[in-house]
């Protein structure tokens, strides 16, 4: 009796031992597919964080794609009333999910940290659902860059272009003198990003919003957007005849290599440079693409998080926010990734001159109102529209469709619900 | 009910019911169980990349089906000759078969990439007119889908056919000699008409491998270039996994049960009727 009544004691000393821990610490679930070189590195930055805080990080890495495989597990999980913590999935699908009324609330932690004097307006809307944060920002990739081998342009006897007609011309001189004078990957995803920059910098930032963001149809069939299909059919005209299928950073590498003069591409391409130990500056040059200067092509890494039922579990939520908004983790995370951090107070000491322009222009174009989303990478319209577009817009660059049938194309497509 | 029957009455034909039921709903992102009737197969029909998706499903069946059927008898048939060293033949045309349809996928993408594989060498031997670049051209794509599936799976058929051909009497060739019937005559008459289920069997399995056929098109081409090369398999996970149009990926995917059933089922109609009426 006296044994059994000791280990009842134990058992209640054990059970109170795990209740105060539980107290403290909290698993922390993240859904993320940043399981490459430097993103897993980035990502390990943030669990030694939380771990810091006390909570308890559960990876959940599902590896593959654009995070195809990872939406495909989340929606099985939230389907099942099981979903993890946080998951990162950017653009109008935040939206999308916070409809279907599965995700919390951050409007204490957002409140509390400042969030909305930290983030240019044009970010928060983004993370924000009917008026709540539902959302924290990890990274601002500029999408409208272009890459510039300035060996081969030297070479070759051209100029870097500075707008779409002397594109052309510096692109036949290329093509002369023996360079392939774009590299390009024909996936259908890097044809629809060289066309975003194309409409950028043929239509104007506003010309921009109204046909890719508002997908207003008279814009999308007008005469601009028809120039747009041509001008892209030109930039086809200059990408050598293996194009097909290649991925981006095999693109880029041309670049790197002297193969290729230039690159469309967003500032991820940047990691391929670094690794490659080039400089930026003297061995590569980042300048925006043709006559988008003054604009800027967002895509913005985020991670929503879940409605939780315990408290324990909102405590982590929290922190997890307010870890990802730390100036410590983004700027280590972007450093790592070659993008520039969300907030704008961050120090930019220790990134390159690419990072530094880009976190120029972005302030720049945030207050101009020339700071437009990226449709290529999944930020400006539903993921249903886009990739209707996106269908016309690789069917026009591998077909001799005629621009003005393109542009009617376009319009049909946009209205994909 | 044994566990393997309640097992495939839930995972199969539940799901497809399932699946069958999502098609009539407004499901978007995820399941959504309102009706809406037949807005799905409507939108489906409007949909171009459907149609080439379709179009391209009757080139790359059609042709893979008969690619198959003719170098599996042909090779059959030659193995058949009691050659020397049989085993060792007939395991290096098997031995496609034991790969994945993604390695196959990666390993002609790269054999007929122009720039590297089969074009290049050719060239640098000294054929410089020599082009061959199928795989980045938007109306030749789907043949390479052909080349690969077709060399990937001829041995199996290989193997069935041999085995078929093992199984007829050697009394009935005898006989046939002995009236004085010539070799092909043999072949065309006797040998492969007596063959009739080894086609039957080996038509049901080539057939649903072409329709359900997808890891091999991602990757050879990923559907490229530009959407040349999608097929329905490709077109459903694309629309029901990444733009969160799960409505419209049901719809598809009973458009594939249907073209399964409508090739399937005659036949086996066909073949149940002939055995009984033997």
């Amino acid at each position: 009796m006296r044994i059994r009544l000791l280990s009842l004691t134990q058992a209640a000393s054990v059970t109170a031992i795990f209740v105060c821990a539980n107290a403290w610490s909290a698993d922390v679930e993240v859904l993320h597919w940043w399981t490459s070189g430097g993103e897993a590195k980035s990502v390990a930055e943030l669990k030694k964080i939380m771990e810091s805080k006390g909570d308890t990080w559960k990876d959940f890495a599902v590896a593959g794609g654009g995070g195809e495989n990872a939406m495909t597990v989340l929606k099985a999980r939230v389907v099942s009333g099981n979903p993890p913590t946080a998951a990162q999935i950017k653009g109008p699908s935040i939206q999308e999910w916070a409809g279907e009324g599965v995700l919390a609330n951050l409007n204490d932690t957002a409140k509390a940290g400042k969030w909305d004097d930290l983030l240019p307006p044009v970010v928060s809307n983004a993370m924000k659902y009917k008026s709540n944060y539902v959302a924290v920002p990890v990274n601002v990739h500029r999408v409208n860059w272009m890459w510039v081998n300035p060996d081969v342009f030297k070479k070759a006897g051209a100029q870097i272009p500075k707008t779409w007609d002397e594109f052309a011309a510096a692109a036949e001189t290329i093509q002369k003198a023996g360079f392939v004078p774009v590299a390009h990957g024909g996936q259908p995803w890097q044809d629809f990003t060289v066309f975003e920059s194309v409409v950028l910098g043929v239509g104007g930032a506003d010309f921009y919003k109204k046909a890719l963001v508002d997908l207003d149809p008279n814009s999308l069939k007008s005469p601009t957007m028809e120039k747009a299909f041509a001008t892209l059919r030109t930039v086809r005209k200059y990408v050598d005849k293996d194009f097909s299928g290649r991925d981006w950073n095999l693109a880029t590498a041309m670049v790197i290599q002297g193969k290729a003069a230039m690159q469309f591409m967003g500032d991820w391409a940047k990691g391929e440079f670094t690794a490659a130990g080039k400089k930026p500056g003297t061995d590569y040059v980042c300048t925006a693409a043709p006559g988008t200067a003054n604009s800027f092509t967002f895509n913005i890494d985020s991670f929503v998080m879940f409605s939780q039922n315990t408290a324990d579990a909102r405590k982590g939520q929290a922190d997890l926010a307010n870890a990802v908004m730390s100036p410590e983790f983004q700027e280590i995370f972007n450093l790592n990734k070659g993008s520039i951090p969300a907030r704008l107070d961050v120090k930019l000491d220790k990134f390159d001159d690419c990072a530094k322009k880009s976190n120029a222009d972005f302030v720049a174009t945030s207050k101009k109102g020339s700071l437009v989303p990226s449709i290529a990478h999944a930020m400006a319209v539903p993921a249903a529209s886009a990739g209707a577009m996106q269908d016309v817009v690789t069917q026009f660059f591998n077909s001799d469709m005629s621009p003005k049938a393109a542009a009617e194309k376009l319009a049909a497509a946009a209205k994909t619900k | 009910m044994a566990p393997t029957f309640v097992c495939s009455l839930i995972f199969v034909y539940g799901f497809i019911l399932w699946n069958a039921y999502l098609s009539f709903t407004p499901s978007r992102m995820l399941p959504n169980y309102e009706f809406a009737g037949l807005v799905q197969y409507e939108a489906l029909f409007a949909n171009e990349r459907w149609w080439v998706a379709l179009k391209n499903l009757a080139i790359f069946g059609g042709l893979f089906v008969v690619i198959c059927l003719a170098v599996g008898l042909f090779l059959a048939i030659l193995l058949d000759q009691k050659v020397r060293a049989e085993g060792f033949i007939r395991s290096i045309y098997l031995y496609p078969m034991a790969l994945s349809f993604i390695v196959t996928g990666t390993a002609w993408k790269w054999i007929l990439n122009p720039g590297l594989g089969l074009e290049r060498a050719v060239r640098g031997a000294g054929f410089a007119d020599f082009t061959f670049d199928w795989l980045i051209n938007p109306d030749k794509a789907i043949y390479t889908v052909v080349i690969a599936g077709a060399w990937q799976s001829s041995g199996f058929v290989m193997a069935l056919f041999l085995a078929g051909l093992r199984g007829i009497d050697d009394s009935i060739i005898k006989a046939a000699q002995v009236d004085g019937a010539s070799l092909p005559t043999i072949y065309w008459r006797i040998i492969i008409p007596s063959l009739r289920p080894v086609f039957f069997s080996s038509l049901i399995i080539l057939a649903h491998i072409a329709i359900k056929s997808f890891d091999l098109v991602v990757a050879l081409t990923s559907g490229g270039p530009g959407n040349a090369s999608d097929l329905p398999a490709t077109f459903m996970y694309a629309f029901a996994f990444t733009r969160n149009q799960i409505g419209l990926g049901a719809a598809s995917a009973m458009m594939m049960l249907m073209i399964v059933a409508a090739v399937i089922v005659p036949l086996m109609y066909s073949e149940l009727r002939g055995t009984r009426r033997g």
